[in-house]
């Protein structure tokens, strides 16, 4: 049985190089575990979402979606734990027992408006508002995100992570991919996240042997290669986004 | 031993685990953790949880934060009624759309306008600049519309016939905003049909129970008065408006 993928590639990419973390995530889940899909690829800041609907900010907020027969889906999180029960992924996953998947909820609830907020802000703050929009962005706000990440670093290596392999104990399982995922998007900014935190690199080279090297390469490719892409992406194709971006981003 | 529960029913989060506990009847302490005194910072409450954060879930050695990971387990764990977390694949997956979304949308903008209108007057003694304010109110806005156009729909509940989780977890961050007087369900009659239906679901007294702190936070200039400003709001309200 196959589904439809809606997710996001870079301008450039062939393939499926996602800069769009919750895309990503899905993305991995999905190869990783042979779910078949089609994937429909919206080009960021290319035609698909100028439409009415679409010439927002939120757009992103809608992907990615699966589309299961009549059966539509958001949010990357829900869609991962609806296909991990589809196709009875590999139970390490999403735990059966009560207590390792309540540490998998905790983790991808807690991660929201953390290390995902924080991560995201580093990429814009960073990189794609001064460089892709020309736009400056003032020291103390990259320097709040840069504070506020390293503190959900920090927490995440504390509480989360402590002293085993993966975040529920011995095996990967959702938490993980997220988590890596969300962490590479400062990475693509030019942030050594992983110097001078050798436990936090130890976790991420086991997160990426097992989620296989190949496919973990190939999906961080674009946001791996941002800076570079940067200095050729035309920013009057984010033109129509930019009262949104700045609002949202410098208000 | 009993069931812990560490709970400030000024956060939303906390409303919505006592409110699962009490309307399935499942037996817990109630372990106050004083939010407005910053006992989340105290080397107490340190030893529970280090993300310093309610609600925390503590069950013999087991200990679990994040109200929707608690949520999720206290109905699997008890066996709750199915409506609330339901076994079937596409109705769960529902719930789950919903949980993962609030986050950052009603809950970090409903949570934002609580501040606005009645933390930081109180501590300040001034309001918020008109600009900041009238934009947080139409962040909230923009997710309620949200809520109502794709969440709810035409349905009775946010996954159908019957409330959930989701339903649960939506109520109390909409009323986090009510209790400094912004009425979001005035004006917008499904929400407030919808609202009505979940407090009927929830039993009208719990109800009202878990929400009493929140409708009075009028009171909270006094409290600050009385217990004197904790460093930590200091520091919270200056990144606030970094």
């Amino acid at each position: 049985m196959s589904c439809a993928l809606v997710s996001v590639q870079s301008s450039t990419g062939c393939g499926v190089a996602v800069i769009y973390t919750p895309c990503r995530s899905v993305y991995i889940f999905t190869k990783k575990n042979n779910i078949q899909f089609d994937h429909k690829k919206i080009t960021l800041f290319d035609g698909y979402q100028y439409g009415e609907e679409y010439g927002k900010i939120n757009l992103l907020r809608k992907l990615p979606a699966i589309k299961d027969g009549d059966f539509c889906l958001a949010e990357s999180i829900a869609i991962m734990m609806y296909l991990a029960e589809k196709f009875h992924t590999p139970d390490h996953w999403y735990p059966a027992d009560l207590q390792k998947r309540a540490r998998v909820n905790e983790y991808l609830s807690w991660q929201h408006t953390a290390i995902r907020t924080h991560g995201s802000r580093i990429l814009w703050f960073k990189l794609l508002i001064p460089k892709a929009m020309g736009v400056e962005v003032p020291k103390e706000k990259l320097d709040n995100a840069v504070e506020s990440f390293d503190g959900s670093l920090k927490l995440f290596e504390e509480k989360f992570l402590q002293g085993k392999p993966f975040i529920v104990g011995d095996q990967i399982s959702l938490a993980d991919l997220v988590a890596i995922v969300e962490i590479m998007q400062p990475v693509g900014a030019g942030m050594d996240v992983f110097e001078n935190r050798p436990k936090l690199k130890a976790w991420k080279d086991r997160v990426r042997e097992e989620i296989g090297a190949e496919l973990f390469d190939e999906a961080h490719q674009t946001i791996l290669s941002l800076q570079e892409e940067v200095k050729t992406m035309d920013p009057k194709k984010m033109e129509p986004l930019r009262s949104k971006i700045l609002k949202y981003f410098l208000s | 031993m009993p069931l812990e529960l560490y709970l400030d029913l000024h956060s939303q989060p906390c409303r919505s685990v006592f409110l699962f506990a009490k309307i399935n009847k499942i037996p817990f302490e109630f372990k106050s953790v004083d939010l407005s005194a910053g006992e989340q910072y105290g080397a107490e409450f340190g030893k529970v949880s280090i993300i310093r954060k309610v609600p925390v879930l503590k069950d013999g050695d087991f200990i679990l934060t994040e109200s929707t990971a608690i949520l999720q387990y206290l109905a699997a764990n008890h066996h709750t009624p199915d409506h609330w977390y339901p076994a079937d694949l596409q109705k769960r997956a529902r719930v789950d759309e919903f949980l993962s979304w609030q986050h950052s949308n009603i809950r970090t903008h409903g949570s934002k306008v609580f501040w606005f209108r009645g933390v930081i007057p109180a501590i300040t003694g001034a309001p918020v600049p008109k600009e900041k304010m009238d934009a947080a109110v139409e962040d909230l806005n923009v997710s309620l519309k949200t809520f109502e156009d794709k969440f709810l729909q035409s349905r009775p509940f946010i996954i159908g016939e019957k409330i959930s989780l989701a339903d649960l977890v939506a109520i109390v961050e909409m009323m986090q905003p009510v209790g400094t007087g912004l009425d979001v369900f005035q004006d917008r009659p499904a929400l407030n049909a919808w609202r009505d239906r979940v407090k009927k679901e929830i039993g009208v007294e719990v109800f009202d129970e878990a929400h009493e702190v929140i409708m009075n936070v009028d009171t909270l200039p006094q409290t600050f008065e009385n217990k004197g400003l904790p460093e930590f709001l200091k520091l919270k309200i200056q990144k606030m408006f970094n």
